[in-house]
């Protein structure tokens, strides 16, 4: 899929990694275009998280072709550095960093990677933990918030250096319940804007309202990639039929 | 007496009369020692002595003899430094004390405070040398006593330190085999090697590898083998804090586009020192003890100044009243220094509780 200059935002092309003899990914290719909204799901070890942590780097790729907008991911550490402060990442374990309050936590890398003067920063990390409501916690440390204040915080971080792409790995699996929708609802006013997004989730409903296209993984590869309305009515596959069963069960 | 206290006392002393015979026989042991202890230490002590003479400390039934630790404590505390000049390293060491207070509260740990120490420290060495603002020249050799514990420790301290940043982060860069390998080996090399023979070299061997014609001093060269040393045990002391945190951190950094240095420096060493501040403290106050193995390559520290003041005739056979002099002293600092990192670890602690 490609966007209206004909160029694929994020490409990846025959992507494989393997952790020992375990084969993480086997040959994957996906385009996303400019402000498209993938959610990708399937069974644990499936490879899905090690496919976005690949597109930032968190991962090496061993073979295939990884290119974030312009940037081909090569051992290249001016490259690597220049994806990485346009792609943003949420992590399911939210990873802030506990020594710093919530708003050191937002103006770090604006500070110290995009050199902007303190003020500023803090001006704009302040429009940011509005954004995502808690403006209030600002002078907290993280380990003062709970889980769902915390992910917010950390969504609130990666917006601060204005990335163009927002990468989410389980963003709500690690949260209680009830701190789920107040996450997925900063995510979907996200998307409303525009943000280009990948969404590694099990939240289907989160996948039917938000997403252009839901992908489905599985033993390393991708199954089966398609728009929410036929991906949920019309499963190909077999295994995607057997996933959608097991999950949506209840 | 209240009550909780006398039912402790009953639960844990005093419960069946096997117990309480033991209890009451050991209180009369040890009242016993502290009543020997306290008459050789205070009543029966001889506290002033006519110059060079210690007759009266070997009176029969004389107790301590506080009376040489009077007459000898200017050599006790500055060894040979001339005596007319005694009050420049004097001066220094309360200046080394005046440094640490300045640095122990949280509030002054700004760019400001490396300023201080800088000034500090040429004051030091300034006051100890000479040869500026009109002091005469007091070569090394002639130096002693607590400054020099203080001078070796506190530089070993400062100087061990940031080697051994780097040396942990060195044997942790996974893409640098070269780095790591070398960090490896110089850990493993200086830890498996004690501290004297590391000593010895340096008085020894270095010269030999200087190029002719430039030497350098003894007491210098013992700093530099003190660094190195502490700097090894000081890496694998912070190698520990940085393996100690989730992976995570490092993670959540890299995706911010932060780059090496500042990763480590702003988000990875905080928090990894921050944990690891009772080994850390440990360590530094081993190597505050450790200077005084420099008596064995004739550096006149506190511990050999104190030796050599019982070797005099006059006051032969007062080691321990010497000993004890010097021990209390060494117990001063390292026990600030333990009172002072307990008090840290709470501090640094406040609200982020995880």
């Amino acid at each position: 899929m490609t966007d209206a200059n004909g160029a694929d935002f994020i490409t990846l092309e025959r992507v494989s990694k393997r952790f020992g003899t375990f084969q993480a990914l086997r040959e994957v290719s996906l385009s996303v275009a400019r402000g498209e909204r993938i959610v990708i799901c399937g069974p644990s070890g499936s490879g899905k998280s090690t496919l976005i942590r690949c597109i930032n780097r968190l991962e090496e790729h061993d073979a295939g072709r990884i290119v974030v907008d312009g940037h081909e991911l090569t051992r290249d550490l001016k490259e690597i550095e220049a994806v990485r402060r346009e792609v943003g990442m949420v992590f399911q374990q939210f990873n802030l960093f506990p020594h710093l309050t919530v708003l050191e936590n937002c103006t770090l890398a604006p500070i110290w990677v995009r050199r902007m003067p303190r003020r500023e920063a803090e001006d704009l990390a302040m429009r940011y933990l509005e954004r995502v409501r808690i403006p209030e916690q600002a002078r907290k440390y993280p380990g003062q918030l709970s889980g769902g204040q915390q992910q917010r915080v950390a969504i609130a971080r990666s917006l601060c250096m204005s990335p163009r792409i927002m990468l989410f790995d389980e963003p709500t699996s690690a949260l209680d319940p009830e701190m789920v929708k107040e996450v997925l609802d900063v995510m979907v006013e996200l998307a409303a804007e525009g943000m280009t997004m990948l969404v590694v989730t099990h939240e289907m409903g989160f996948a039917r309202t938000v997403a252009d296209r839901v992908v489905f993984m599985d033993a390393g590869e991708i199954v089966e990639t398609a728009p929410p309305e036929p991906f949920f009515a019309n499963p190909r596959s077999e295994r995607l039929r057997q996933f959608l069963a097991q999950i949506l069960r209840h | 007496m209240t009550g909780p206290a006398l039912s402790w006392l009953r639960a844990n002393l005093f419960n069946g009369w096997v117990n309480s015979a033991v209890t009451l026989a050991l209180l009369y042991i040890l009242a016993g020692l502290a009543i020997d202890i306290a008459g050789w230490a205070v009543a029966d002590a001889v506290w002033s002595l006519p110059a060079g003479d210690s007759a009266a400390c070997r009176a029969e039934g004389a107790g301590a003899c506080w009376g040489f630790i009077a007459q000898t404590h200017r050599f006790l505390l500055f060894g040979t430094y001339p005596v007319a000049e005694q009050w420049r390293p004097a001066l220094a060491s309360a200046l080394f004390v005046a440094l640490y207070a300045v640095s122990a509260p949280r509030r002054f740990w700004r760019r400001e405070l490396l300023v201080v120490w800088v000034v500090g420290l040429a004051l030091i060495f300034g006051l100890m040398g000479g040869g500026v603002a009109g002091l005469t020249v007091v070569p090394a050799s002639q130096w002693g006593g607590l400054p020099v514990t203080l001078i070796l420790a506190t530089i070993g301290i400062a100087g061990a330190f940031p080697l051994a940043v780097l040396l942990a982060l060195g044997r942790q860069a996974k893409g640098l085999p070269a780095i790591r390998t070398l960090c490896v080996i110089y850990i493993e090399l200086i830890r498996g090697v004690p501290l004297i023979s590391l000593l010895f070299m340096a008085s020894v061997m270095l010269p030999l590898f200087l190029p002719a014609g430039l030497t350098i001093d003894k007491l210098m060269r013992a700093q530099i083998a003190i660094v190195l040393f502490a700097a090894a045990y000081l890496a694998e002391v912070i190698r520990g804090g940085l393996q100690s945190l989730p992976k995570g951190q490092y993670e959540a950094a890299d995706a911010l586009g932060l780059g090496y240095w500042r990763k480590m420096g702003l988000v990875i060493l905080p928090q990894a020192l921050r944990l690891v501040i009772p080994p850390l403290v440990n360590t530094f106050i081993g190597l505050f003890k450790d200077t005084s193995l420099v008596l064995i390559i004739g550096i006149y520290d506190l511990l050999n100044a104190a030796k050599t003041t019982v070797v005099d005739p006059v006051w032969l056979g007062f080691g321990v009243e010497a000993y004890l002099t010097v021990a209390a002293i060494f117990f001063v600092f390292c026990f600030a220094m333990s009172r002072y990192s307990q008090r840290l670890e709470v501090d640094l602690n406040q609200g982020v509780r995880r």
